[in-house]
């Protein structure tokens, strides 16, 4: 079965058994895309990531309420149950995915979540993913390739009278151990899956063919490991089936055979998955730069403006404002009451401040490696009890050899990066260039996603390896100071420390280029290292 | 699917439920923190404690849930003040509840159609007497806990804003879960959860197996499943009935307070609230066993979900803290 029938019978299943929560579509907006969306229930509501609470909620329509003298309610889009169309679903918010999550733990909404995320760390909010049954990646499909009809087929028999043998709960649990799966929602959305499926074919008992679809559906996205296959027992014939009316029945389907089914089905970057889902976590709040909201943080003076996008209104504020129009107003219209126009209305700021990111991007190359290495992973945990102290994220970058690897992506979870740090190896060349690459794409999406980057770099300085993974002293130069160029156009905030025995002069016209605080260590001890790096952050 | 799932039904996850029951049994334990990864059923747990709480007797409509007439704050503005049964109060708190849903705010709606002020209560005054669940408390904005740490320790809450002026009571029982691997929880607020617990999916097949087949049977066979699971229910409701009684006649020695001061002293946890809560849960825990005199036993039982959390945290320890805990119960209790 290819991603494009996987898709169109996971959006059969869903509109059958809105209990499977609904799809993750993994792809780019696109011909592809926009015709399986054709086959969605056309009632279906659409939902942006930025929504609101009254958009999703319902509430008080303001405006309207003021026009007409008596309160106008609106509907939300969660009041009443249907199918729910999530748009650019990796930009969700944590606390976007935890209201859907709620919603369609009450069994009344399906969502169809479409990740549009690029990079393998882009993508739906882990805790909202896991409630959606399935998961179908199109973006290597094309258009041509797709058969010109499509069919779309409603279940013909009942739900609810659909049997299933016992023994196949057995066999699914143990298939969703053996994957390495977890959580327990999986194995039961693969046997309402089934069951769906056997509705939609129209039988009226689970067979061994929905059960293995089912399987391939629902679990094969959610592995953590790829399964061993099993020595074959030799001794172990399948029992006969003494009853014949049970012979299309599941019992007699080895779980081998169940397992080849997913087995078949899982994606060839498994591994590579696993680690951006561990890049997928949530966040909550720390320190950071100050940006400004209409929603948190502490209070700004008030000002005119409209009640969207859920801003929240200064009634004072606006009372004050209408209150010189009144007897004006009354004279217009005739009523008696207070009357108060849009224009009237004033809406509450709030500064905010966004979460801080430090990426440490270690040099543990041979010439560090000697001297250094060591004391700059002593500064680094003393950092690190700073950080959680904060409630900063910390991201780990080390560079050696001919590239640079991303140790720990952004987390919170101190005791990972120490033992991320504790087992890095020193020894190779110097990739400097490529070190600050890494640390560059990583703050430029940690600002995306709205925190508050700082790059620290530790190294000695003698970058000899250029982008290009080629021994070149010269060329390593001056690719370091081109993407200096590019962090500091694109505003981060850095923090260059100097391991080197001796101060490196390279290195502070590196920093002079980032316009980054240069710290030159020749013979710090550690606690000495995170006292300035503390000062020169600015704690 | 109106009704949660039942929560004698929940297959496993001994040590969650009978956190959930000792609070239950003394309120004033102050609620439950459960940790653990998703789909393993903590949601569905704290969900089901609703059905677990007697009901409590309140004045109808009165927005605080007061108990008697005299308490029904004056801008409630209520007709009449009749008690009546209501069950106990599980409000969810959800996350990016702004400040105003949580403390209560002026009444937008009557301000600007009849130009009346008046305060319009949030999540708080909805939650006294009862409990407040917070899903993913970890990620909780800083602002929303700060405020909630405020009311959790005076046990009212303060408005002052917008011309209004008011204050009402708000006592309740936090309980909160949370994945750790995607945040990690201020102390100052983990100390306010008297108990917290760990859960893990059960690793065993036949566990598994079982807890598939009741959710099968709660989503396919709900009538039948609700009637046999309900009954269940009504039986530790009851015994929680008889606990509470017999927690006011439970004997503790001083030997036994020695005990628990001692445990906590070994573990070097902040504050007294280790002490009292390792205390109450371990009474809580004696009336649940039916015994009449609290003994080692009881706080060896639930010394960990008592102290766990309690630790001053180095936060590049990578043993668990229950798994200290234990130990130093091994150590001081024998």
């Amino acid at each position: 079965m290819d991603s494009w029938e996987q898709a169109t019978l996971a959006l059969q299943l869903v509109a059958i058994d809105p209990g499977l929560g609904g799809i993750t579509i993994r792809a780019r907006s696109g011909p592809v895309r926009d015709r399986l969306l054709a086959l969605v229930d056309p009632a279906a509501r659409k939902l942006h990531p930025a929504i609101s609470d009254e958009a999703l909620f319902g509430g008080l329509n303001l405006a309207a309420t003021l026009e007409n003298g008596h309160i106008v309610q609106e509907q939300g889009l969660l009041s009443h149950p249907g199918a729910l169309i999530l748009t650019m679903a990796e930009r969700a918010s944590t606390a976007l995915a935890a209201r859907l999550a709620i919603a369609l733990d009450a069994g009344q909404h399906s969502l169809i979540a479409l990740d549009e995320g690029a990079e393998p760390d882009e993508a739906l909010d882990a805790k909202l993913a896991e409630r959606l049954a399935f998961h179908v990646d199109l973006s290597e499909l094309s258009i041509n390739n797709l058969s010109a009809q499509d069919t779309v087929n409603r279940a013909t028999s009942d739900l609810r009278t659909i049997t299933h043998n016992p023994d196949i709960l057995h066999q699914i649990t143990a298939i969703a151990t053996q994957l390495g799966i977890d959580s327990l929602r999986a194995p039961l959305f693969t046997l309402r899956a089934a069951r769906a499926l056997a509705a939609l074919l129209g039988r009226d008992r689970v067979t061994s063919d929905d059960l293995e679809t089912a399987c391939a559906l629902t679990l094969a996205h959610r592995a953590t490991r790829v399964p061993e296959p099993e020595p074959q027992e030799p001794e172990a014939p399948p029992p006969e089936q003494d009853d014949a009316q049970n012979n299309q029945d599941t019992a007699d389907l080895p779980d081998e055979l169940l397992l080849d089914a997913v087995r078949a089905m899982l994606p060839d970057n498994l591994l590579e998955r696993l680690a951006a889902q561990k890049a997928r976590q949530g966040r909550g709040n720390g320190t950071g730069a100050a940006r400004k909201g209409n929603r948190r943080g502490r209070p700004l003076p008030s000002r005119a403006g409209r009640l969207s996008d859920g801003a929240r209104i200064d009634i004072i504020a606006t009372l004050r404002a209408a209150a010189p129009w009144q007897t004006i107003r009354k004279q217009a219209t005739g009523r008696d009451t207070l009357q108060i126009r849009p224009s009237d209305i004033h809406v509450k700021r709030f500064e905010e401040k966004s979460d801080r990111l430090l990426i440490f991007t270690v040099d543990a190359s041979g010439s560090s490696a000697l001297s250094r290495l060591a004391e700059a992973k002593g500064a680094v945990e003393l950092l690190l009890a700073q950080a959680y102290a904060r409630r900063d994220h910390v991201a780990l970058v080390a560079f050696r050899g001919t590239e640079a690897e991303l140790l720990l992506p952004p987390t919170r979870s101190l005791v990972q990066t120490k033992r991320r740090l504790a087992a890095l190896p020193g020894g190779g060349a110097t990739p400097l260039a490529a070190g600050m690459v890494t640390a560059y794409e990583q703050a430029t999406q940690a600002q995306r996603r709205g925190l508050t980057p700082t790059v620290a770099i530790l190294t000695d300085g003698r970058a000899n390896i250029a982008l290009d993974g080629t021994a070149n002293r010269k060329q390593a130069a001056i690719d370091a100071q081109q993407i200096a160029r590019l962090l500091r156009a694109g505003n981060i905030a850095t923090l260059v420390i100097d391991t080197g025995n001796r101060p490196e002069p390279a290195l502070r016209e590196l920093a002079q280029t980032l316009a980054a605080t240069y710290l030159p260590m020749p013979r710090a001890d550690a606690k000495r290292l995170s006292q300035s790096v503390a000062t020169a952050l600015g704690d | 699917m109106t009704q949660p799932f039942p929560f004698s039904a929940i297959v496993g996850q001994e040590e969650m439920k009978q956190a959930m029951i000792l609070t239950a049994i003394d309120p004033s334990i102050g609620g439950v923190l459960v940790f653990g990864d998703r789909g393993t059923g903590k949601s569905t747990a704290v969900r089901a404690l609703a059905a677990l709480l007697p009901p409590i007797r309140a004045i109808k409509g009165c927005p605080v849930n007061s108990e008697k007439a005299a308490q029904v704050p004056d801008w409630a503005s209520l007709k009449t003040k009749r008690a009546h049964d209501m069950p106990t109060p599980v409000i969810d708190l959800p996350l990016g509840a702004t400040e105003d849903r949580v403390t209560g705010a002026l009444d937008i709606e009557k301000a600007l159609t009849k130009g009346e002020k008046a305060f319009q209560p949030g999540l708080l005054a909805r939650a006294n007497r009862g409990y407040l669940y917070i899903d993913e408390v970890n990620l909780l904005e800083d602002h929303i806990v700060d405020l909630l740490l405020d009311v959790a320790q005076s046990g009212e809450n303060v408005v002052e804003r917008e011309g209004l002026s008011i204050r009402h009571p708000a006592r309740f029982v936090l309980v909160g879960s949370g994945n750790p691997e995607e945040g990690e929880l201020r102390p100052q607020l983990l100390d306010r959860f008297g108990l917290s617990v760990e859960v893990a999916s059960p690793k065993d097949i036949d566990t598994r197996v079982d807890v598939i087949k009741r959710r099968d049977a709660f989503e396919n066979d709900n009538a039948a499943f609700m009637l046999r699971w309900q009954a269940e229910d009504a039986a530790i409701r009851d015994k929680i009935l008889t606990a509470r009684k017999a927690l006011a006649k439970l004997k503790t020695t001083d030997s036994i307070l020695h005990d628990v001061a001692e445990l906590c002293l070994a573990l070097g946890s902040d504050g007294l609230r280790g002490e009292l809560t390792l205390l109450k849960a371990a009474r809580a825990f004696a009336a649940w066993r039916n015994d009449t005199a609290l003994t080692r036993a009881h706080v060896r039982a639930v010394a960990p979900m008592a102290l766990r959390h309690r630790l001053r945290r180095d936060p590049l320890d990578e043993a668990g803290s229950g798994t200290r805990v234990a130990r130093t119960v091994e150590e001081v209790l024998g």
